[in-house]
C-alpha cells in the first residue's frame, strides 16, 4: 500500500513539476515569437532578430532572479524589504573594487574575478544581515522605511566624492563617485577570446570557428558573445530556482510562511524568528548581489542604476508573476523584463517608422504637444510620448496601467494562487491509504 | 501537601483554600509575585499561584483581573516588571515565547490566530520541536535533505494522527482561512499538542464553539490530562470551570483573590463580591 502511495506522490509531483516547465516554457516560446515578429517588422535581419532575442533573454533572467530573491523575503516571509537595490549596488562594487585592475581608475584590488563575485554576494549577504538586524523589532512599513532609507545611503556612500578614490592601509580603491567604475570583462569571453580581460584580444580558435559560423548568417560577433551569456544566465536562473524552492519546500520554509502570516504563533510554537529573519535577508541580499553582478559584469557600474526605481521594478515584477510562487516570480521578471520594461522602447520603434512621428517633428515640452490637440491634432502628442527622451515615462504609465488592472482584477498576481505547500514530503493523499 | 501560594496578599490567607486541597503538591508552573504596568494601569499586580502537574486549573476573574496579561508574562509575549516565573524547576522569567515554548511551556491565543495561507496540515507540522529541516543548510543541501525528508515523513504521520484525534482529518488540505470559528480553536489545540509540551496554557479555548464541539473538546482535554499533560484554562463559562477544573484561581484586579475546589470557590462571597463589581 505504502508503495502504491509513494508512486502515487511521485507521479503527481512530477506532474506538478512539468506542468510548470511547461507553462515556463510557453511563456518563453510566446515571447521570442513576439519579440521575433516585432523584430521582422521593424525589417530586422538576422543578426537583429538575434540581438533583440539575446536582449529581452538577458533582461528575463536578471529581473527573473532578482524576483526569485525578493519573493524569498516578501512573498515567503513577509518582510517588505524595499532596499533592492541597495543590496544589488553593494554586490556589484565590491566585486568591482576587488576584481578591477589597480592600474584602472578607479582603482581595485586585481584580484580574481571568482573571488571578486563571491566577495561581492558575501558582501551584499553581510550587509543584508546588518541591515536586517535593527530592522528585526520592525514590522511592514517600519521595515520598507527602513530598508528604502538604507539603500539610498548606500547609494549615496558609492557615489560620494570622498571615495572617488581612497586608500586603505596604503592598498588604493575607488568607487568612482559620479562617474561610475568599469567593471572586469564578461567572464564568457573566456569562452571565444584568447586574452579574455582585453577588449582588443584577437579570438581563440574555437571563438574564430563560431564567429566565423555565425559571421555567414548576418550575426555579428558581440551579439554571438552576448547571446552564450544570455543562455548561461539562463542556467543561473534554474540554479535559483532550484536552490529556493527546496528552501521553501522544506520545515524552515514552513516557519518562514508562519512569520508571513502571523509573528506572534511562530514565536508561541517555539521559533525564533529573529535568526529565520536575518537567514532570511541574508540569503536574499546575496542573491539579489549576485543577480546583479551578472547583470553589469563587463560594463559599468552606475549609482544611476541603483535608483529606488529599480527596487520598484522588481516589486512590480513580483506583483505581476504572484508573490509567494517561485514559478510566478519567474514569470512575473519574464514578462515585466520582456513586454513593460523593453516592450515601450519596441512600441516607440514600430510607430516612429510606420507612422512618420520623426524625431525632427517632435515638440520640447509638454504643451507644446497638448496644444495642438486642440485643433484634434494628435501627431505631436503621439511624437511626444514616443521620443527617446520619454520612453521611460510612457514605461511608468504602462506600469501604472497593469498594476491599477491587477488590484482590480487579479489582485494575487498571475500565479499567486498556487499552492505550493511548505514541506519536504507530500502533504496530499495521506501515506498508506489509511484516509478515511 | 498545600498548595497555597505564599502570602502575598492578604486575600490568599484564608485558610480554607488549602485545606481541602488534593492535589499532589509537584508545582510544575510557579508564579510568584508578579507584576505588570501599562503606563498607570497596573495590570497584573503581585500574583502569586502553582500549577500542580497532571491537572487542569481554572483561572477566572471578571473582566480586566489580568488573566490574559498573566498569561502573557507566564509565556514570555510580555515581560514583567517584577517577580519570578519558574517552570518545571527552571526560572523562566522574562524568557522570549520561544524559548519557554522550546522548555515545554506552550500557550494558546484568546481569539485564535491560524496561520490562514496555510493549509491545516501545514499549520500542524509547523509545530514540532527539533526539526532538523529548520536549519537552512540541511533545507538545502543534496546530501542533508534525507534525513530531513524522513523526519517530514514521521511528522506527517503524527501530524494526521493528531488531527484524527480532534476530528479535523477531513479538513488536512484546507487552507487554516477557511476554517470555522470552532475548527480554528480545534486547530490551534492540534498546534501546540504536535509540540509535545508539558504544560499548555489555553485562552478561552471554547469561546464561539458550540455545546456539542464543547463537549468534544472537554473530553479531549480530559484524555489529554490521563496522557500526563497539564492545562492552564482561562474561561468565561462558570459551568465548564465548575464541571472540569481542578483547583480553580480567582483573579481580582491583577492579584490572586482564592485558590482551591471549584465548590470553595463557587461559595466564596469574596469572589462573588469581585464578579458584582465590588471592592475587596
Amino acid at each position: 500500500m505504502s508503495a502504491l502511495g509513494d508512486r502515487a506522490a511521485a507521479v503527481s509531483e512530477w506532474f506538478d513539476g512539468r506542468s510548470d516547465a511547461a507553462l515556463l516554457l510557453a511563456l518563453a516560446a510566446g515571447l521570442y515569437a513576439l519579440f521575433t515578429g516585432v523584430s521582422l517588422v521593424l525589417g530586422y535581419d538576422l543578426g537583429g532578430i538575434v540581438n533583440t532575442l539575446r536582449r529581452i533573454t538577458f533582461l528575463s533572467a536578471i529581473y527573473a532572479m532578482l524576483v526569485l530573491a525578493l519573493n524569498l523575503q516578501w512573498g515567503y516571509t513577509g518582510l517588505f524589504n524595499l532596499g533592492v537595490a541597495g543590496f544589488m549596488a553593494v554586490g556589484v562594487y565590491t566585486m568591482g573594487m576587488l576584481s578591477t585592475a589597480p592600474t584602472t581608475n578607479p582603482p581595485g584590488l586585481g584580484l580574481p574575478l571568482p573571488i571578486g563575485i563571491a566577495g561581492g554576494v558575501v558582501a551584499a549577504a553581510l550587509v543584508g544581515a546588518v541591515a536586517s538586524l535593527p530592522a528585526l523589532r520592525l514590522r511592514g512599513d517600519y521595515l520598507a522605511i527602513v530598508t528604502l532609507a538604507f539603500s539610498e545611503i548606500v547609494r549615496l556612500t558609492y557615489r560620494s566624492p570622498v571615495f572617488e578614490t581612497f586608500s586603505v592601509g596604503g592598498v588604493a580603491l575607488g568607487t568612482g563617485g559620479s562617474t561610475g567604475m568599469s567593471l572586469p570583462t564578461n567572464p564568457i569571453r573566456i569562452l571565444f577570446y584568447e586574452n579574455p580581460q582585453e577588449v582588443t584580444s584577437p579570438p581563440s580558435a574555437f571563438g574564430e570557428a563560431v564567429f566565423g559560423a555565425f559571421e555567414g548568417l548576418g550575426v555579428r560577433a558581440p551579439v554571438v558573445e552576448g547571446t552564450a551569456y544570455a543562455l548561461v544566465l539562463l542556467l543561473f536562473v534554474a540554479g535559483v530556482y532550484v536552490l529556493l524552492r527546496r528552501v521553501g519546500n522544506s520545515p524552515f520554509g514552513r516557519v518562514l510562511k508562519a512569520i508571513r502570516e502571523d509573528e506572534t504563533v511562530a514565536g508561541a510554537l517555539g521559533k525564533d524568528t529573529r535568526l529565520f529573519k536575518v537567514k532570511v535577508f541574508a540569503l536574499g541580499c546575496a542573491l539579489m548581489g549576485l543577480a546583479a553582478i551578472l547583470w553589469r559584469i563587463g560594463g559599468i557600474a552606475s549609482t544611476e542604476d541603483f535608483r529606488p526605481i529599480t527596487t520598484f521594478y522588481v516589486f512590480v515584477a513580483l506583483i505581476i508573476g504572484g508573490a509567494g510562487s517561485n514559478t510566478g516570480s519567474v514569470v512575473g521578471g519574464a514578462v515585466f523584463a520582456s513586454l513593460l520594461f523593453e516592450g515601450p522602447n519596441f512600441v516607440r520603434r514600430v510607430v516612429t517608422q510606420y507612422f512618420e512621428v520623426g524625431i525632427g517633428q517632435t515638440p520640447n515640452t509638454i504643451f507644446e504637444a497638448v496644444g495642438p490637440l486642440a485643433s484634434l491634432d494628435v501627431t505631436p502628442l503621439l511624437a511626444y510620448t514616443l521620443s527617446d527622451v520619454n520612453v521611460s515615462a510612457l514605461r511608468l504609465v504602462l506600469l501604472g496601467i497593469v498594476l491599477i488592472y491587477l488590484i482590480q482584477n487579479r489582485p494575487e498576481g498571475l500565479l499567486g494562487h498556487r499552492t505550493e505547500t511548505a514541506a519536504s514530503v507530500d502533504l496530499g493523499e495521506r501515506p498508506g491509504g489509511e484516509n478515511r | 501537601m498545600t498548595t497555597t501560594s505564599p502570602d502575598t496578599d492578604g486575600a490568599a490567607a484564608d485558610g480554607s483554600a488549602a485545606a481541602t486541597d488534593e492535589s499532589t503538591g509537584d508545582p510544575l508552573l510557579q508564579v510568584r509575585d508578579l507584576q505588570k504596568s501599562f503606563g498607570g494601569i497596573t495590570a497584573v499586580d503581585g500574583a502569586t499561584f502553582d500549577v500542580e502537574r497532571g491537572t487542569i486549573t481554572g483561572l477566572i476573574g471578571p473582566n480586566g483581573a489580568g488573566k490574559s496579561t498573566t498569561f502573557d508574562l507566564v509565556t514570555g509575549v510580555q515581560t514583567p516588571d517584577s517577580g519570578q516565573v519558574v517552570f518545571d524547576g527552571t526560572d523562566i522569567t522574562g524568557w522570549r515565547p520561544h524559548r519557554a515554548a522550546n522548555r515545554g511551556l506552550v500557550r494558546t491565543f484568546q481569539i485564535a490566530r491560524e496561520l490562514d495561507e496555510m493549509t491545516v496540515l501545514e499549520n500542524a507540522m509547523l509545530a514540532p520541536r527539533g526539526q532538523v529541516g529548520e536549519k537552512l543548510w540541511r533545507a538545502v543541501l543534496p546530501g542533508a535533505r534525507s534525513e530531513v525528508v524522513r523526519q517530514e515523513e514521521q511528522l506527517r504521520e503524527q501530524a494526521w494522527e493528531t488531527l484524527e484525534f480532534l476530528e479535523l482529518d477531513h479538513l488536512a488540505e484546507e487552507y487554516a482561512g477557511g476554517l470555522s470559528g470552532g475548527q480554528r480553536k480545534l486547530l490551534e489545540l492540534a498546534r501546540v499538542l504536535m509540540i509535545e509540551p508539558e504544560m499548555i496554557l489555553l485562552d478561552e479555548p471554547l469561546a464561539g464553539v458550540n455545546p456539542t464541539l464543547e463537549e468534544k473538546l472537554l473530553d479531549r482535554l480530559r484524555a489529554l490530562r490521563e496522557d500526563g499533560y497539564t492545562f492552564l484554562l482561562v474561561e468565561h463559562d462558570m459551568d465548564v470551570i465548575m464541571n472540569h477544573c481542578e483547583p480553580v484561581i480567582v483573579l481580582h484586579q491583577g492579584e490572586v483573590l482564592i485558590e482551591g475546589s471549584p465548590e470553595e470557590v463557587k461559595n466564596d462571597d469574596r469572589v462573588l463580591e469581585a464578579y458584582l463589581g465590588g471592592e475587596v
